[in-house]
């Protein structure tokens, strides 16, 4: 990895990530979380911060198709992964059919788990396009949610699959 | 919540990782998953200098059998990777079964064995498993590899025999005749939440004869630890009902558990006896180890 130091003595390194199918190169320091760098460096927000300690899941990401929660993942080590956020989900403008069913589940009431919540379900269904409704809970079971109870959450996931 | 600043270093290999260990001292850390290691850090219960990175060592993500050892599992496997592997589920199932109810999705997507291990949290769901399948570790340094039972490896909460300038580099499952295994584990929620007691069991078992027995407790002593009285009393005896909850009412004399937010002494001590009990009954009639 190219190290590039300046003027005070400080390291910062060449990353490259693939971020939702566009290559972003940039020049950070070490302690660059992966949150930070999507929210900050690339604009990409829709990527939430909630408890920024890797237990609440707002924050989740794919890597390389896995859900992570980009709150303990430093930038430098997701250098040269694919990564996909709640921005990547949807194609050529068209909601993906999980957004599409949390929506029409009421699925979503603040919003702010949501896009972790997606990025799970979606690399769930992925994985496997017919999961039960325990196979659902368990792939949720690092997103927390405060307001819907999660029956419409694990109901809209279900729907999700059940139109593949 | 930011990191304080620190020197990274991603050595591509072995070599490189343990020489920059060593020349880098005691202010440089190993980055694994991170899971644990950059929490502290927010909380600034850590702060080093220098954090050398194992992630270039594929060779570090391999399970694989080995023939003459047993079961290898690099140090950077994560637990998804242990929980999903074709080699664990047909040979330990039970491992697999401990990897997969740990945590949740995301931090089992990072956070990897070696971590789990080399951070000794006394509740930590894997090392207690591996103890009663006898794991060996393979420790090495710019002096060369070392190899220790997982059981000795622990001398307090966060504390380890490992070496400043040593990496954990594998987990060794020795070829053994254990008839079946399981670890159970009491958490306040089903995910994400620590043990408040943790039990694994293996048993070696000839007809309703117990010919061998261990018996590793989690998150009820400062380290993970064997209950001998009570594997002793199973060897070479016949299993009763009574006998099993002889056997859990004397680990639960064995441990040594503190009270605090997740359960008070008492609890899980009362909570040792039912669940090693209810551990032994799993494993004699898992059919699987």
């Amino acid at each position: 990895m190219q190290v590039v130091v300046d003027n005070n003595g400080i390291k910062r390194y060449l990353v490259t990530l693939n971020i939702n199918g566009d290559s972003y190169t940039r020049v950070i320091k070490a302690n660059t979380l992966l949150v930070k760098f999507l929210r900050e460096e690339i604009d990409l927000t829709g990527t939430k911060k909630g408890c920024e300690l890797g237990d609440c899941g707002s924050c989740t990401v794919l890597m390389d198709g896995k859900p992570v929660n980009s709150c303990i993942v430093l930038a430098v080590e997701a250098d040269g992964h694919e990564i996909t956020t709640i921005e990547g989900v949807a194609q050529n403008n068209k909601l993906d059919r999980i957004q599409e069913s949390f929506i029409e589940n009421a699925a979503i009431q603040c919003g702010y788990c949501t896009p972790g919540m997606v990025l799970s379900a979606k690399a769930l269904l992925t994985q496997n396009p017919h999961p039960t409704e325990q196979e659902v809970r368990t792939a949720i079971a690092g997103n927390l949610c405060r307001c819907t109870g999660y029956v419409n959450i694990v109901k809209a996931v279900l729907v999700a699959a059940d139109e593949q | 919540m930011n990191l304080p600043d620190f020197d990274y270093y991603i050595p591509a290999s072995l070599q490189d990782a343990c020489a920059l260990l060593a020349e880098k001292g005691p202010g440089a850390k190993v980055l694994a998953g991170g899971t644990d290691l950059l929490n502290k850090m927010k909380h600034e219960l850590m702060a080093p200098e220098v954090l050398i990175s194992l992630k270039k060592l594929d060779q570090l993500t391999s399970i694989d059998y080995v023939s003459g050892k047993g079961v290898v599992i690099g140090s950077m496997a994560t637990h998804n990777a242990i929980s999903n592997s074709s080699l664990l589920q047909e040979k330990y199932l039970s491992v697999c079964e401990a990897a997969q109810h740990m945590a949740n999705n995301q931090v089992r997507n990072v956070g990897t064995i070696g971590g789990n291990i080399v951070n000794a949290v006394p509740s930590a769901d894997l090392p207690p498993i591996f103890i009663a399948l006898g794991a060996l570790l393979t420790l090495v340094s710019t002096n060369g590899e070392r190899v220790m039972p997982l059981e000795e490896f622990f001398t307090g909460p966060g504390k380890t025999h490992l070496a400043p300038d040593e990496l954990l580099t594998g987990i060794v499952i020795p070829d053994n005749s254990f008839t079946g295994s399981t670890y159970i584990k009491f958490g306040l929620r089903r995910s994400g939440a620590l043990a408040v007691v943790g039990v694994a069991v293996a048993v070696e078992m000839d007809g309703n004869i117990c010919k061998d027995a261990r018996i590793a407790l989690g998150a009820v002593a400062p380290v993970p630890m064997r209950a001998k009285k009570a594997e002793a009393m199973m060897i070479g005896n016949a299993i009763t009902d009574e006998l099993l909850e002889q056997v859990g009412v004397c680990a639960s004399t064995e441990c040594n558990p503190i009270s605090d937010i997740r359960g008070s002494e008492e609890y899980r001590r009362d909570m040792v006896r039912v669940f090693t009990k209810r551990a032994l009954r799993k494993a004699i009639n898992n059919g699987h180890v």
